[in-house]
């Protein structure tokens, strides 16, 4: 079953389109990122899915039905910014909200102390969250999120105040609940973390979506006919090769739209040219993302 | 377990917590009745001891002022003029004097010379010149017990009688009023601090986006409903603190300042009304700052918002002196009925006057249906604006989010 499908749904408010003929779905067993420039209406749509405010149109679905207090239980949300209780300690706050989730206080606390202790903040349990840092903060609210095995998960900028160990950690965490059959939306601006982590991306800009599929796929048909190779001494002319683009020690050649890499890999054979590296070009997410984000600014 | 009740025991142990509410709760009604007895304390020091002999000098520029001047432990002696009394003040052979001048018989004045700074006579001082200068201007005039009646004609003892003309079980007595008049005070600093609270709580969460997580698990109603019944519940308990600890209060006081604090009475009703009020009052103001708390931009906002009701709801103990005066005017009907005043309002009622049943009957109600329609709007108001924060909505988004949620 579908744990997410949303279809046609229009939001406006003060004027303004916030989302306009939205439609997408996420399965179990998946990583959807949901990516957008600032004010692109990503914080709209999630909110719409969470049932924190109403569509003007459409329809959002939630393993099958509208949202309702049944479903809450199956979800884990994580917000952009920080919501923690200053004056509890982490694992006070874990507790209470796991309650509110429908856990009982013993398996909260045994599932609270094995994530605690997974992330490297079991000693800092009894910390008062006022005390933490932003980054032990993030780790205490993705400990709540998750910590009742929920079957959707909607995670917004995770990564967010982490040091690169913590993110590690997370991100192997976020693999492994989609391993284990979880639904996922990332929302997030880290596009290499989305490259990462996603199996399917959902790009918004303007309130609609401009790109939406499998990511590979997706990269694929945005890349370039051009390929990456680092050779010893210099190319030459190549027929084919319409350009180049030198960068650090690289060469990106530029194929016409008739000249495939295999015939430009054979030339630099034929030419007896020592080849270290030969890559065909895709474009990284982030390039996609600053092509249709910035095209549609201009 | 039920998560209204989860939540509703978060709020309630996060609110009986704060060092404010314990403050309010066992510390404020102690220092209430400290202050009353801190007031029979001083004016009864600030009498002089009766063994002790005040002299008080004055100098007579009419000429028949030479008799009665003992007056009780007052002691009046007559200077020739004024520079020699002055002196003597200097001195300190007198503690002050007074001047009656020649045209005294006709402009009434005296002139009074102390030492001491002072915001008014001291009454007792007052009284003892005023009966030196009756006994002198009716000397020969009218017998003496005649003179002391002129002085001091009124001595009003004041009985109540009940409908039926029999005596009535409960007396007026101005030490009825002392009890619910602090009761009144600490309600309407409980309904201040309680309702703060409540708005700081929902501004931080709000900024911190921890109502998103919070709405993730649990409905608005569920979160609403419970922060404004774990305030009442809390309210109750506060109540039931004060009510339970004031007859032990008065009594340590009493042995404390004498018999001043046994004459305080508490006025027969005012047990069950008191708790009813207090746990309305404690509702209906959550159920306001909910709305507020809805509309702020932050805490500190809606804390500024919130003075509208906080503030009127003092408005009774603002006119006390005038309740004191008028005491049955129709004017403290209007406040009992009218909600945001009604729970200050009709305990200082109850110490001072009769409340008709229809008058309780209709402040309940209307406090009840107001506490249900407010809850109804805030609510509503509550789910359009929980998302907005750093903006607060204009009136015509509100009277929007009202017509949609």
């Amino acid at each position: 079953m579908t744990a997410v499908a949303v279809h046609h749904l229009y939001k406006s408010y003060a004027g303004k389109t916030a989302v306009k003929d939205l439609t997408f779905s996420v399965d179990p067993g998946e990583i959807l990122g949901l990516i957008g420039p600032n004010g692109a209406g990503k914080s709209s749509t999630i909110k719409i899915i969470l049932d924190f405010m109403k569509p003007d149109s459409g329809e959002v679905k939630i393993f099958g039905h509208p949202m309702n207090e049944a479903c809450k239980n199956q979800i884990g949300y994580l917000p952009e910014e920080r919501g923690l209780y200053k004056k509890l300690t982490a694992i006070d706050l874990i507790l209470y909200l796991a309650s509110l989730k429908g856990m009982d206080k013993v398996t909260a606390e045994k599932k609270a102390n094995v994530l605690l202790q997974r992330t490297g903040m079991l000693e800092s349990k009894k910390m008062k969250n006022k005390e933490m840092s932003k980054g032990m903060g993030q780790i205490i609210q993705f400990i709540v999120t998750i910590i009742h095995d929920p079957k959707l998960i909607i995670l917004d900028e995770p990564f967010s105040g982490l040091d690169p160990v913590n993110t590690e950690i997370i991100r192997n965490i976020i693999g492994n609940l989609r391993d284990e059959g979880k639904a996922i939306i990332l929302s997030t601006h880290q596009m290499n973390k989305v490259e990462e982590l996603c199996d399917r991306v959902l790009m918004i800009n303007q309130g609609q979506a401009v790109l939406y599929g499998d990511l590979k796929e997706t990269r694929a048909r945005f890349s370039k006919n051009s390929v990456q190779v680092n050779v010893e001494g210099e190319i030459g002319d190549l027929p084919g090769v319409i350009d180049k683009k030198f960068n650090k020690g690289s060469v990106e050649l530029v194929l016409a739209p008739d000249t495939t890499p295999q015939i430009i890999l054979d030339q630099l054979r034929d030419h007896g040219i020592a080849i270290n590296r030969f890559e065909i070009t895709t474009p990284s997410l982030n390039e996609i993302f600053l092509n249709i984000a910035g095209g549609n600014h201009e | 377990m039920n998560k209204t009740y989860l939540i509703f025991k978060h709020e309630f142990l996060h609110t009986i917590k704060r060092i404010s509410w314990i403050i309010m709760t066992l510390i404020v009604p102690v220092i209430a009745l400290l202050g009353i007895g801190i007031i029979a304390l001083v004016t009864t020091l600030s009498e002089p001891p009766e063994d002790v002999i005040q002299v008080i000098g004055y100098v007579d520029e009419v000429g028949i002022f030479e008799n009665q001047t003992t007056q009780g432990y007052t002691r009046l002696v007559p200077f020739a003029s004024k520079e020699d009394a002055n002196q003597a003040l200097v001195r300190k052979d007198v503690t002050e004097y007074i001047i009656i001048p020649s045209d005294y018989t006709s402009s009434g004045i005296i002139q009074r010379y102390t030492l001491e700074k002072e915001l008014i006579t001291p009454p007792t001082t007052a009284s003892m010149i005023k009966s030196f200068l009756t006994g002198n201007l009716l000397k020969d005039k009218v017998p003496p017990d005649i003179v002391t009646l002129i002085v001091s004609p009124l001595n009003l003892e004041v009985t109540r009688v009940s409908e039926k003309g029999d005596i009535a079980l409960e007396q007026s007595n101005f030490g009825n009023l002392i009890i619910p008049g602090v009761f009144s005070l600490l309600l309407g600093l409980a309904l201040m601090f309680g309702a703060t609270s409540l708005i700081s709580g929902l501004g931080e969460e709000k900024e911190s986006r921890l109502i998103e997580v919070l709405f993730s698990s649990v409905s608005i109603r569920q979160l609403l409903i419970s922060k404004v019944l774990a305030l009442g519940t809390a309210g109750l308990l506060q109540v039931l603190v004060w009510l339970i600890s004031a007859p032990l209060l008065l009594n340590l006081a009493s042995s404390s300042f004498g018999g001043f604090m046994s004459n305080i009475q508490i006025p027969g009703n005012f047990l069950i009304l008191g708790i009813v009020y207090f746990i309305l009052g404690y509702l209906l103001f959550a159920v306001l700052s909910i709305g507020i708390g809805a509309i702020s931009s932050n805490a500190r906002e809606g804390g500024e918002l919130s003075m509208f009701y906080t503030l009127t709801s003092f408005a009774p103990l603002w006119l006390s002196s005038l309740y004191i005066a008028f005491p049955n005017s129709s004017i403290w009907v209007v406040l009992t009925i009218f909600p945001i005043t009604a729970p200050v309002q009709t305990m200082l009622r109850l110490g001072g006057s009769d409340i008709h049943l229809w008058q309780i009957i209709t402040s309940i109600g209307v406090l009840v249906l107001s506490i249900i329609g407010g809850l109804f709007l805030s609510i509503k108001i509550f789910r359009m604006n929980m998302l907005m924060h750093g903006k607060r909505p204009g009136f015509a988004e509100i009277i929007h989010s009202l017509k949609n949620a």
